[in-house]
């Protein structure tokens, strides 16, 4: 194999690892405010022991985030090095950024979210559980920025020819706002919101069905569903304004969504399989409905594949299958959280033990839809690295060989295969394990006997 | 804006600025890894590893920092360096990642084979982050053969030379020198008597390193003692950090811990500031030719730039600075085990 395709394969498993865990971080901290506010105002210790219980959780998952998310930060140098002197100039600050206004924020208040209990009053610790929660989403804001100017880049100009040509900085703003920031965003955010709530929703189905811990179950049942279903419509929300920016700026990558080859009125797949050789989609479709979307006139015209060179096109199945496929979960949750908000209301939540099974088995989704989302729009940004302006095969360290790469991705698979296993290892025991039901003076006397 | 500044020059003092508080924070802590293995009996290892337990993801926080402000400020160092370096650094990784897991998993399960395993991963892993550090540094110092299209083809294998292995063990020895100091101020009794005595050995197995490398480079790299010839009030510096190694013994006797850590400190950023004046104004020197030595203004992003990332760093620093002293301040004190530790 060549050292681009090793490359490639590398970036996308180490990146796809990594983004197992940021979401369930920002989603479980945006939830913790509630829980130790709830505290706070309650004076309540059941939502004492929730918050504690969910923080052993986030420290964990966070520990996993930071493990694997170095090898990101310096993965652009050693293996897209090309890519890297092209675009040091606008990529880099961000990237420094995120560094010195999220990591540092973040990394800094942990401390005290999870050794501070004792350290500090209960109202510094709930400030610094806010400020966890505020860092979390802030590396995903400068990192989210960086990765859009990739796919819509702005506020630049090329300086040099050639192998010399670079991008430089015109307008730090412009860079940051490109076109296609704010709808990634928020999309992105709100898919880890969704994540964090259906890691709560589904630990506390298992204690409900297990009978253990009701009390807490419940509570947080309920905080994690109202909270689920806010971010399920503010997903379809985001979803569409990206799906409608993509086909403005990036018309190859929305033609793929949808299979879409001739420029015509375009259709709406529900599902359905690309032939891209005979340039055909076969599957269930709405007719109209693509142009309807994007221009709300279901008789105007979207630009095709054929527009484009062959060679400037995505490779179409992939980004078709993955795009659907997310569209697909995001449209159960939202008939979930319509279910589950209709059973609340019936008195009848956790009445049911299939939909406390439903409830369980659904965490993985979350991680699906995020995962498909994101190749769905890298994928559907290729050939291109830099969208237009440079090829991804261009991009390339030149003095890395095959030997190095593949060493590297051997090295990766059996190290995230191993750390990935004893990652739901030590999950699984911390539910089994559960909150520790006492209340604060108990768990000082112990502290001062241990 | 920032008009008539020289801001090449104040982004390789920022970047110097980055990379010396990790080498000082993380320096500790991965000091503290390196030593883990010597101390025996469970409740004493947690204690090390819960020493370092609130700090030590902010302390990496300045290598992600610092690799981030070299990847925007001087990309071409970036570019050139991870490539160049690409087994070296792959393997550092390796060892930033077991680290990590190591420090959350090991007191997460309670059979003895679990925990000494991870006792040992994070030990190893920590010798060996220090150790290929050094190497880097090492071979950098040495210049590497960047050629005019800015890029260096080197093999692993010659990345391991005499001098750069020299450098290596030196780093591990400054940051158990380190690690122990810092150990010592943070715990008591039995296990902190244990620890006192290791000091005296990590100093002067720090010291014997130190010699040997000091004399290798003034006599085998004139390009790193021109400058000192040329300035020789900076030989002060060199000075200076002697006069700190020889008072960490003396504290440790007081049992002023602080102090000598203190000194310990100073003398990191002494040898640091040694290092950059000799490069000054040089990433990596070329061993083809000076000329295409990667330097500060040769390899900087557009003015433009250096000026955003210069107004960031005046907002951020600020910032940076306030949550690691509090963060210090909340945790001050001798560690004490309780639930929530490691
Ligand atoms: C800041 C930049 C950035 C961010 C946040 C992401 N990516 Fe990306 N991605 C790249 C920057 C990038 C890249 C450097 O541009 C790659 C490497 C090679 C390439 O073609 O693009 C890439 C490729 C790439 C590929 C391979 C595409 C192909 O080669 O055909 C996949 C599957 C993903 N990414 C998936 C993800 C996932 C799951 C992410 C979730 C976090 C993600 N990317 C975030
Ligand atoms: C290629 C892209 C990426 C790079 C280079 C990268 C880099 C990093 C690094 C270096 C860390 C560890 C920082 C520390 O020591 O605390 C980290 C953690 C983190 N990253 Fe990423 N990251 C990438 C993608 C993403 C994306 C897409 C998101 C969110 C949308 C994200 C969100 C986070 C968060 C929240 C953390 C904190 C750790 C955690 O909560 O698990 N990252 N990342
Ligand atoms: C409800 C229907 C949904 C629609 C219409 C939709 C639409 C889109 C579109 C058009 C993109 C590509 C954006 C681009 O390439 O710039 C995208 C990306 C993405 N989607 Fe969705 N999405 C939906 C649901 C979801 C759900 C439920 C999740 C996760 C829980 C999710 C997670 C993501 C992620 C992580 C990305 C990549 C980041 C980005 O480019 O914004 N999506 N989505």
């Amino acid at each position: 194999m060549d050292v681009e395709l090793l490359s490639r394969i590398q970036f996308a498993f180490t990146i796809m690892f990594h983004y197992i865990y940021p979401p369930m971080s920002i989603g479980i901290g945006i939830l913790l405010i509630f829980m130790e506010g709830m505290y706070l105002k309650t004076k309540n210790p059941m939502y004492h022991n929730m918050t504690r219980f969910w923080v052993k959780i986030f420290a964990l998952t966070f520990a996993m985030g930071v493990a694997t998310g170095i090898v990101m930060e310096f993965e652009f140098g050693t293996n897209w090095s090309t890519y890297s002197r092209f675009v040091g100039d606008v990529f880099g600050s961000a990237l420094a950024a995120e560094g010195i206004f999220a990591f540092f924020l973040e990394s800094g208040f942990l401390a005290i979210l999870v050794f501070g209990w004792d350290k500090v009053g209960p109202k510094m610790h709930f400030f610094s559980t806010i400020m966890v929660a505020l860092g979390a989403h802030l590396s995903a804001v400068w990192i989210v920025v960086a990765n859009s100017w990739m796919q819509t880049p702005a506020g630049y100009k090329i300086v040099g020819e050639g192998l010399m040509a670079r991008a430089e900085i015109t307008d730090f703003w412009a860079m940051v706002f490109n076109p296609s920031s704010v709808e990634r965003l928020s999309h992105t955010i709100g898919g880890a919101w969704i994540t964090g709530a259906f890691l709560v929703i589904s630990v506390s189905a298992y204690y409900i069905i297990k009978n253990k811990h009701l009390d807490m179950a419940k509570a947080s049942f309920k905080i994690a569903l109202l909270f689920l279903a806010m971010a399920s419509f503010l997903q379809l929300f985001t979803g569409h304004s990206s799906a409608v920016q993509v086909g403005e700026y990036q018309p190859a990558k929305l033609a793929a969504f949808e299979g879409h080859y001739n420029t015509a009125p375009g259709d709406l797949y529900l599902a359905g399989w690309v032939f891209d050789d005979e340039e055909k989609v076969i599957g269930i479709k709405i007719p109209g409905m693509l142009s309807f979307l994007m221009y709300y006139d279901n008789a105007k015209p979207v630009k095709g594949l054929n527009e484009f060179d062959r060679k400037d096109r995505p490779p179409v199945n992939i980004v078709f299958q993955t795009y659907h496929l997310m569209v697909a979960i995001g449209m159960f949750f939202i008939a979930y959280s319509i279910l589950a908000l209709f059973l609340l209301w019936q008195g009848k939540l956790f009445s049911y033990k299939w939909f406390m099974q439903l409830s369980i088995f659904s965490v993985v989704l979350p991680h699906i839809a995020n995962q498909v989302g994101w190749i769905s729009a890298e994928v559907g940004r290729q050939p291109w690295i830099v969208y237009n302006l440079m090829r991804t095969s261009d991009g390339l360290s030149k003095v890395v060989s095959a030997e190095n790469v593949l060493f590297s991705l051997i090295l990766f698979t059996l190290i995230y295969i191993l750390l990935f296993i004893l990652f739901i290892f030590l999950l699984d025991k911390k539910i089994k394990v559960g909150p520790e039901h006492k209340n604060i003076e108990t768990s000082t006397k112990q502290f001062i006997e241990a | 804006m920032y008009e008539g500044l020289d801001l090449n020059t104040i982004w390789f003092v920022l970047v110097g600025v980055l990379l010396a508080g990790y080498a000082v924070l993380d320096g500790f802590d991965l000091g503290v890894g390196a030593l883990h293995l010597f101390v025996k009996g469970d409740t004493n290892r947690r204690l090390m590893i819960n020493s370092i337990g609130p700090v030590w993801d902010g302390n990496e926080v300045w290598l992600v920092t610092g690799g981030g402000a070299i990847f925007a400020a001087f990309p071409h160092v970036y570019a050139t360096v991870f490539s160049a370096f690409y087994p070296a650094i792959m393997l550092i990784l390796v060892g930033i990642i077991f680290r990590a897991v190591a420090i959350e998993f090991r007191s997460k399960g309670e059979s003895v084979r679990w925990r000494q395993n991870w006792d040992i991963a994070f030990s190893i892993s920590s010798i060996l982050i220090s150790l290929l550090f050094g190497i880097a540094l090492g071979n950098i110092i040495q210049g590497i053969p960047v050629g005019a299209d800015k890029e260096a083809y080197i093999s692993f294998m010659s990345l391991i030379n005499p001098y750069s292995l020299m450098l290596g063990v030196t780093t591990v020895a400054l940051f158990m020198m380190h690690g122990s100091i810092y150990a010592a101020m943070k715990t008591e009794g039995e296990l902190q008597d244990q620890i006192r005595t290791w000091i005296n050995n990590t100093i002067i197995f720090f010291v014997i390193c130190y010699i040997t490398v000091t004399m290798y480079t003034l006599i085998y790299l004139e390009h790193m003692v021109v400058v000192f010839r040329q300035n020789p009030e900076y030989f002060l510096l060199a000075l200076l950090n002697m006069l700190a190694i020889a008072n960490i013994p003396r504290e440790i006797y007081k049992k002023r811990e602080h102090l000598a850590f203190l000194s310990s400190s100073f003398s990191i950023l002494a040898l640091l500031g040694l290092f950059a004046l000799g490069m000054f104004p040089n990433f990596v020197p070329s061993t083809i030719d000076p000329e295409y030595s990667l330097t500060a203004f040769n390899s900087a992003s557009s003015r433009k730039t250096l000026e955003v990332m210069f107004t960031m760093a005046l907002i951020g620093i600020p910032f940076v600075l306030a949550y690691t002293i509090s963060i210090y301040w909340v945790f001050r004190g001798k560690v004490k085990l309780n639930e929530m530790s490691y």
